[in-house]
């Protein structure tokens, strides 16, 4: 994995911290135009992998890369799958069963039930995989070596103890798409052991480290400890804790922890882009000379 | 370890039973559904035990407290059957379809000795609970109005039958989502004794109200506007605003963010004169185990924490929701 990751919360207004900001996001990128701009920025300063969930939304960023192969040959999109809410919204709308039916193609879906709702239930991580298969339809052709589950199924599914259907994940998409599986989670520690439980060794796994504890279920010395002790690629998210902790001093404590591969953070301003670029790049650079 | 069991493995349901799976204190001795599929997946994915009726698993499993996650209509039977065989009882909001069907369970849960509590997890959400500080504190002054707002987009387009579209069963705006910004009203404020008038109005639900507008008195005298619609796709997920009015400064504040306005110098410790913004992430109590949001765990936490006997039961109990169900009704009778 790359050192810096690029989110895409900004786009989707996503904003744990202010309700009105993510509003205000949702009229900057109301253009489809206006994300890859701010992509482009992204590449500039030098970042090639961009972290997406599959909104809707990402399918047209898709067909806008996939038009134009020289200029992002070096580019990566890290799928985060499912976008929940869209699930959400049409479990609450159409209940569980016509759900599925909406999200899987026809004729295994009528198949399935033809042997009633029974048959459905026990066979179902093959429609895990189908849905994998549907959200991954619209990154056909791009470059896409790490394909994550969002933290609202994997921390639900660990809480659940589901630990057959996180695995059934990571092997799936092993498997069909020669990728590797990345588990995002607000409760590291607690997946960490599952999945080594369950026999994967060194996971990737995107989670909050920050200094203040932001997110961090379980606390900060659980956090470091288990970065200090254990084999796992981490995927830092929320340095920032919010907005929390200046750019800075956020920056410098993740960089100075063992066993974090690669530095996630989304933004909207170029300002914010290149400076967060280059405090990455600066702070590395200090902890290599120490 | 409490023996704790779930009716209703739906959305919330399912939400609930995971924060509990993962929690420390707690064995999950039995979930129930009456969907097939969701409990053929439960029984061969997870590790509870799973159940089709409700009454056999209260028999066979046990449980000290019982999470109910049912459609609100059952809610009232269900929970009486549990306090009658000592049960402690978290249900989720609203907690009854009228105040009458409510009111007998306030008693006999107190009667009985047991723990009480109802889902409305913007109580124990950060920025909502130093609004209530700030609130009980004085520091505004003597409020002169206030606002309580809730949008999202929950129903965007015409729809086919659900529960949430009938009336009956406790389905439309005000109960279902109106609800959370009026059991806020209450407990922040002060509790809605009279409505001067509402509207409720349907916008692509035919059956029940998608928006609920309306004018409330509150027990200090204080008046002020419920503005609440869940068909506005403007809004990503639900927000709820909490505007409040005072004669020495103004609070503004969503599950997110507080905005505190104050006229001078005289404020509360970490405050100054003008305006003040505080986030969540600065006010917010760690938890254990995250799902959906702090205040999910939190309210969980805080309700194996009374059964244990570790805190009061005095967050969201019977009788503060009942207050809401008041309310509710009183701005149903209130529409001309």
């Amino acid at each position: 994995m790359d050192r810096i990751l690029f989110g895409d919360n900004q786009f989707f207004a996503v904003n744990h911290i202010s309700d009105e900001k993510s509003r205000a996001q949702a009229i900057k990128f109301k253009d489809d135009k206006a994300i890859i701009n701010t992509l482009d920025i992204a590449i500039e300063a030098g970042i090639n992998t961009f972290m997406c969930t599959t909104h809707d939304r990402i399918a047209n960023v898709c067909n806008y890369v996939r038009s134009n192969p020289d200029k992002y040959k070096d580019f990566k999109i890290y799928p985060c799958m499912p976008y929940a809410h869209k699930y959400a919204n049409a479990v609450t709308e159409l209940g569980y069963v016509d759900t599925l039916r909406q999200y899987i193609p026809g004729n295994f879906f009528n198949s399935l039930f033809k042997g009633g709702i029974a048959v459905l239930s026990k066979d179902f991580l093959s429609i895990m995989e189908l849905l994998i298969d549907a959200e991954m339809k619209m990154f056909k052709g791009i470059n896409t070596p790490v394909i994550w589950l969002q933290n609202v199924i994997t921390d639900l599914l660990l809480g659940l103890g589901m630990k057959d259907i996180l695995l059934g994940f990571h092997h799936y998409v092993k498997k069909k798409y020669d990728a590797e599986a990345g588990f995002i989670t607000m409760n590291m520690p607690k997946l960490l052991t599952v999945l080594e439980d369950g026999g994967v060794e060194n996971p990737i796994i995107c989670t909050s480290i920050n200094k203040v504890g932001f997110r961090m279920s379980g606390g900060v010395a659980l956090y470091e400890e288990t970065l200090k002790t254990k084999r796992l690629r981490v995927v830092a998210m929320q340095v920032l804790a919010g907005g929390a902790i200046p750019s800075k001093e956020a920056i410098e404590y993740v960089c100075n922890l063992p066993n974090i591969e690669s530095i996630l953070f989304g933004a909207s301003s170029k300002s914010h882009i290149l400076e967060t670029v280059h405090n990455i790049n600066y702070f590395d650079e200090m902890h290599k000379t120490i | 370890m409490l023996k704790v069991a779930l009716i209703g493995a739906g959305k919330m349901g399912i939400s609930h039973l995971s924060i509990l799976g993962a929690h420390s204190k707690v064995k999950i001795v039995g979930v129930c559904d009456t969907s097939k599929m969701v409990i053929d997946i439960l029984d061969k994915y997870s590790p509870f035990p799973c159940f089709t009726d409700y009454k056999k698993m209260i028999r066979e499993a046990k449980p000290d407290a019982v999470f109910v996650a049912v459609p609100t209509k059952s809610h009232a039977t269900i929970v009486k059957e549990l306090l009658d065989q000592k049960i402690h009882v978290f249900v989720e909001k609203p907690f009854c379809l009228t105040p009458e069907q409510g009111e007998p369970l306030i008693t006999l849960a107190q009667n009985n000795n047991l723990v009480n509590q109802v889902g409305y997890h913007n109580k124990f959400n950060g920025t909502f609970q130093e609004v209530n500080r700030l609130l009980k504190g004085n520091y505004i002054g003597e409020v002169s109005h206030f606002q309580g707002e809730s949008y999202g987009p929950v129903v965007i387009k015409k729809q086919s039958y659900t529960w949430r579209s009938d009336p009956n069963e406790g389905g439309g705006c005000l109960l279902e989502y109106a609800s959370h910004v009026i059991d806020l009203i209450n407990h922040t404020l002060s509790p809605i004794v009279s409505v001067s008038g509402s509207v409720l109005k349907s916008i692509y639900s035919t059956t029940v109200e998608d928006a609920v507008y309306s004018l409330l008195n509150l027990s200090n005298n204080v008046t002020g506007v419920l503005s609440v619609n869940w068909s506005d796709e403007t809004y990503r997920i639900m927000s709820t605003t909490i505007t409040v009015m005072g004669s020495k400064g103004k609070i503004v504040s969503d599950a997110n963010e507080l905005k505190v306005y104050f006229k001078d110098s005289n404020t509360p410790e970490g405050y100054t004169k003008g305006w003040n913004i505080k986030h969540v992430t600065d006010l917010t109590d760690k938890v254990d185990f995250y799902l959906r949001g702090e205040e999910y765990s939190s309210q969980i936490d805080y309700f194996v924490k009374a059964v244990l006997g570790l805190v009061p039961n005095t967050i969201n109990t019977f009788q503060s929701a009942w207050l809401t169900d008041k309310a509710i009704d009183m701005i149903k009778k209130s529409v001309k």
